[in-house]
């Protein structure tokens, strides 16, 4: 099994959580982060005074998948999350040792 | 004696819109501060509306508007206590009840004490401030009061024109504050870390309710309803609005942005440098100092960070700079009396309270931090007055908070 990470920007969460449902995945967690890769902040002004905003809001959204649809996975959030504009984000995988659905006890990939 | 019905419920009107400015300004300010030190800030606001109060009732009225205690530079102590609480008001022939003019000038001595909450947001002491407070409209306010509003004042004697405070509450609270600025030293981290203001909205707010009680403030001061009440009303609303405007237009220019926090200060400086001619004035003179009063703020809340002195959400800027222009051009366009010997008495009294205000301020907040202490630790500073001093936090979104009843 694989844990998918994808950065993506907030407005494209729509776009990925729906091509994400047509491949069959049934769940992911989202959470809301900021950071920055080699997109920079932006400035802010208060009263004159200029504020240099380094991190960005963004979205991370996580996913654990059996091991031969990672690569779809990550193909698929790739092509939903691209603007083709600086800041798009990134994915990445790692791997998951085990897993375990809370209410039934079911382990490994039958608990995805 | 015979009151007069509709000015003494426009005089207590106004003194409850006054107050009103109080919460407002808790807001205001609130806004402007960071999100860990917001409830510090609303609370060093409603603490200094009730111990100024009391303090008003106590000694502070008597001091300022009681009979001339020698030479016009205090009053005595005959009312206080609220002693004689029917007996004239000495020198004003008022058409209100005794306790309605001190109830609305009470209002006026919490809300000038407040706008010192501004300059020393996020470092100060609740308990020091409250103290520096109660000392503060005893020796800061009252005098100052006196010379100026009082009849028997003797700068009022003089000639020296303010109708409603740009004296008294303006010129007053940003010297005030630049000494305190001083005695607290700067925020930890400023200017070189952000300090950006963590809810415009409440800001917006706050200016919205300031502006409001504006109108008791500025047209109340009139002591009556009626031609002069209604003309001080009408210069307000066009000073906040040129003041505003006035704001922007700098801002937009040397920024490149038109921002919402300019827009509410603008509306804030306008009102201010309206505050001393509203009574006096004409509505395109009001106009015209409004225009100022917006320009000189957006200029004059640069200057701390020429001088590096923390006045953190720009008392100095707005109220001492402002007060300043207001006052002046009292002297210049004036209906009667323009001239250069009003407009010298005018710089006479702007002088006189700055240097007393800024001198015993300094005096009085060393006091405070040397002995009960004004400033909080450093461990404090870093962690957020809220949840170290008051033990609240400010804004709970429902996040998993370690949870337990009791110790």
């Amino acid at each position: 099994m694989r844990l998918v990470t994808a950065v993506v920007k907030p407005f494209k969460l729509d776009d990925v959580k729906q091509a994400l449902h047509e491949l069959g995945i049934a769940g992911m967690t989202v959470s809301e982060v900021q950071g920055h890769g080699r997109q920079r902040g932006h400035t802010e002004v208060y009263r004159g005074a200029e504020y240099v905003v380094d991190f960005l809001p963004k979205v991370r959204l996580e996913v654990v998948v059996d091991d031969d649809m990672a690569e779809r996975v990550v193909d698929t959030i790739v092509e939903a999350a691209r603007t083709g504009q600086i800041g798009d984000g990134k994915v990445w995988t790692t791997g998951v040792a085990d897993l375990v659905r809370i209410r039934t006890g079911e382990r490994g990939p039958d608990a995805l | 004696m015979h009151f007069d019905s509709g000015d003494t419920a426009w005089v207590l009107g106004s003194a409850a819109l006054v107050l009103f400015m109080t919460p407002g300004l808790a807001l205001f300010y609130g806004g402007m501060v960071r999100s860990k030190n917001v409830l510090a800030m609303m609370v060093q606001n409603l603490g200094t509306i009730a111990v100024v109060s009391v303090v008003w009732a106590l000694v502070s009225y008597s001091l300022a508007f009681g009979p001339d205690a020698g030479g016009g530079f205090i009053g005595s102590l005959r009312l206080a206590g609220l002693a004689h609480p029917n007996a004239p008001v000495p020198g004003l022939h008022l058409t209100v009840p005794p306790l309605a003019f001190c109830a609305f000038q009470m209002m006026f001595a919490v809300i000038t004490a407040a706008l010192l909450t501004g300059t020393g947001a996020d470092r100060m002491r609740f308990h020091g401030f409250l103290l520096f407070a109660a000392i503060w409209s005893i020796v800061v306010y009252a005098p100052i009061a006196h010379w100026v509003f009082s009849p028997e004042g003797w700068l009022y004697k003089r000639g020296v024109l303010d109708f409603a405070g740009g004296n008294v509450v303006e010129i007053d609270s940003g010297a005030s504050a630049l000494a305190l600025a001083f005695v607290l030293g700067r925020r930890r981290g400023w200017p070189r870390d952000v300090m950006a203001p963590h809810s415009l909205p409440l800001t917006v707010v706050g200016a919205g309710i300031l502006w409001f009680g504006w109108f008791g403030f500025n047209a109340g001061s009139a002591l009556a309803a009626g031609t002069l009440s209604s003309q001080a009303f009408v210069s307000t609303q066009l000073a906040a609005c040129t003041g505003l405007l006035g704001w922007l237009v700098v801002e937009k220019w040397r920024t490149g942005h038109a921002t919402t926090l300019g827009a509410a200060s603008g509306a804030v400086a306008g009102l201010v440098a309206i505050t001393p001619a509203c009574g006096f004035v004409n509505s395109m003179a009001a106009m015209l100092i409004g225009l100022l009063g917006g320009i000189t703020g957006v200029l004059a809340v640069s200057v701390k960070f020429r001088f590096r002195y923390d006045d953190s959400l720009d008392v100095v800027g707005v109220h001492g700079a402002c007060g300043v222009v207001g006052t002046l051009l009292v002297g210049v366009l004036a209906q009667q009396g323009a001239g250069g010997h009003l407009f010298a008495q005018q710089a006479l009294a702007v002088v006189v309270t700055m240097a007393w205000a800024f001198g015993l301020t300094y005096v009085v907040a060393q006091l405070v931090e040397r002995t009960v202490g004004l400033r909080v630790s450093p461990e404090i500073e870093i962690e957020g007055l809220d949840t170290a001093i008051h033990a609240e936090s400010a804004y709970d979104f429902g996040n998993v908070r370690a949870g337990r009843i009791g110790g």
